[in-house]
């Protein structure tokens, strides 16, 4: 099994909220991240496709269909917007980085036409990193 | 199950001695790590948590209860020490960036697994980079972590 990871980037902004808190609860749990205007951060989705090299190719998958997937289902989708009110699925849950991964997943998983998707790794700094490995 | 990863920096001097070596020998064992003065690192630490998402949050654990956990217990213990001499547990064994690693799991464990009993939060990971060119990670198979995933 040979392991392929593809980056993209996007960036988007955010605030946490759950409407079944108080006021006070909301700023309590989420701090400065409750700010209702929101804020942003440039993300970067790794995404990793395992598979065996396909013997004419040399290759795994052809990575332009990975780079067009990623393009199509989630760059469209995420980049250069305001993640709450913008994309559907973070209108009911916080679009948190652990989240945005097991969303990014299954955006992804049902449409790669070559490979397993292997992991999704999304960082919101270069300090702070989820992993999601489908279950 | 989801894996979160934060990075952490610390500076830190040590010497790699072990006492029951003669001076010859440790000096060819660790080589310029040997240097009877010390030298220091930059290192940077990554701690990986591993839980299921609290639905009410969108967590899998709170940012600055990790933050306040790692500060208090490795940061404040380890940053600007001589770790041969400031750190307890380096009397007696050596410094090297393998025994810091899971040194650093060790006091990690406990108190994260504790903060996120609720949700069977279990510290997944300790990896630790003495210098851009090298690291080590402490990773225990626990009941969520897939084998050999590292």
């Amino acid at each position: 099994m040979i392991y392929v990871t593809r980056r993209a980037e996007f960036s988007a902004s955010h605030y946490y909220h759950n409407p079944s808190f108080t006021p006070e609860e909301n700023r309590r749990v989420f701090g400065k991240c409750n700010n209702p205007l929101g804020h942003g951060h440039n993300y970067t989705v790794e995404v990793t496709v395992g598979g065996e090299i396909d013997p004419t190719t040399g290759m795994v998958l052809d990575l332009k269909e990975l780079k067009i997937l990623l393009e199509q289902e989630v760059i469209q989708l995420m980049d250069h917007k305001f993640l709450n009110k913008e994309v559907p699925v973070f209108a009911e849950k916080n679009p948190t980085t652990e989240n945005i991964a097991v969303e990014i997943w299954s955006l992804l998983a049902p449409k790669l036409a070559h490979g397993k998707l292997h992991r999704i790794r999304v960082y919101e700094t270069s300090d702070l990193y989820v992993d999601y490995y489908g279950e | 199950m989801v894996y979160l990863t934060r990075r952490y920096r610390f500076s830190a001097g040590h010497r790699l001695h072990n006492d029951d070596l003669s001076a010859e020998e440790n000096r060819r064992v660790y080589g310029k790590c040997n240097n009877p003065n010390g030298h220091g690192h930059n290192y940077l630490l990554e701690v990986t948590v591993a839980g299921s998402i609290d639905p009410a949050t969108g967590m899998v654990l709170d940012l600055v209860a990790l933050d306040g956990i790692v500060a208090e217990r490795v940061i404040d213990k380890l940053d600007h020490k001589n770790l041969n001499l400031d750190v307890e547990n380096f009397r007696t064994q050596v410094p090297t960036t393998e025994n810091l690693c899971l040194e650093i799991y060790k006091l990690l464990r406990t108190p994260l697994e504790q903060v996120g009993a609720e949700r069977g939060l279990q510290l997944d990971r300790v990896r630790l980079e003495e210098t851009s060119l090298n690291s080590f990670a402490c990773a225990p198979e626990h009941a969520g972590r897939k084998k050999g995933m590292v």
